[in-house]
């Protein structure tokens, strides 16, 4: 008797959903770990904030780079792509759940996004940082 | 003699499996898109990787050559660095040059195709003969000076109709300044 009691206690524990995660911390942490890898130290949120706001100097008609250029300065309000004017999405995992989930996806728009505002890939450090930045978010 | 047995058992056949002989709505606005518009984008891939930052503009606007130069500088993408991995840019490309102008039946394809010089591969739609020749009447204050347009690459801007393929006056709608006659 005390054994079916258990086995259903376990049954409905089983059942009960697990909590949403916002943004995809495998994901994440599969990341921050091969940053570590290639050097890095664990990733800081404040870091992450002030590289998202810095400026960098590019080609016209965009000579003043930053993340904001095209994401909002506010990460949890959408963006609007500087040349097409296309709106992007908000990249706070806390109002837009599609963000920060893939990979693949997060490693496509570091490389670009990196190359177009900092002019060159940005290394593992800066990485790290913008993505413990942004998860927080 | 032959042939009347054979309508005949043709239409037995059909009233027996009961075939209806009538356009369904699908039919109608399959026949309406291709006679004024542009065969719609159907690539999942196509519009995930390249309309994050633009419209996934329909195949059929521009010939393969083209597509292909497209395809070759995406690390210089009209100023924007929009690399693809091998295997990525690999699918996409075959999706361009399977439905690309030359390949299609619909209007906008033919147009653009008949305008366009034999070894012409423009990489903006924009620089096409026929879609010069489309937008050439509208003022500049409309394109280029309306904050909620910016640049004729635009399209759904105006063209309420273009991500489906639609580019007909009847769908056009100017912000700020309404529809659009000529």
């Amino acid at each position: 008797m005390k054994n079916l009691i258990m086995n259903i206690l376990t049954l409905a524990a089983l059942s009960i959903p697990a909590t949403v995660a916002l943004a995809d911390e495998t994901s994440i942490n599969t990341l921050l770990q091969q940053y570590q890898a290639a050097g890095a130290t664990s990733g800081d949120a404040k870091r992450g904030e002030a590289l998202w706001n810095k400026t960098y100097t590019g080609k016209a008609p965009f000579t003043e780079r930053s993340c904001k250029t095209c994401h909002s300065a506010n990460v949890k309000k959408p963006g609007k792509h500087v040349r097409t004017g296309k709106a992007l999405k908000p990249l706070a995992p806390s109002v837009n759940p599609e963000s920060l989930i893939k990979v693949k996806k997060i490693k496509k728009w570091f490389k670009r996004n990196c190359k177009w505002t900092l002019g060159k890939e940005c290394n593992a450090q800066q990485k790290a940082d913008i993505l413990t930045f942004l998860k927080t978010q | 003699m032959k042939y009347p047995i054979l309508i005949g058992s043709a239409i037995l056949v059909t009233s027996v499996l009961g075939v209806p002989v009538v356009f369904s709505d699908d039919d109608r606005n399959e026949y309406r898109q291709r006679s004024v518009g542009v065969a719609a984008v159907n690539s999942p891939l196509y519009k995930e990787e390249c309309g994050s930052c633009h419209m996934a503009y329909p195949p059929g606007l521009l010939p393969e050559r083209s597509w292909k130069k497209v395809m070759s500088g995406l690390e210089s993408h009209f100023g924007d660095n929009a690399e693809l991995d091998a295997d990525t840019a690999e699918k996409i490309s075959a999706f361009l040059y399977k439905h690309s102008a030359e390949k299609s039946s619909y209007r906008r394809s033919r147009k653009i195709m008949q305008r366009l010089g034999k070894n012409d591969a423009p990489i903006r739609i924009t620089e096409t003969a026929y879609f010069i020749h489309e937008h050439d009447e509208i003022p500049e204050k409309m394109i280029k000076g309306n904050k909620k347009v910016n640049s004729l690459a635009n399209c759904n801007a105006c063209h309420s109709g273009a991500e489906k393929g639609m580019f007909d006056e009847d769908g056009v709608n100017i912000p700020g300044y309404g529809r659009w006659d000529d």
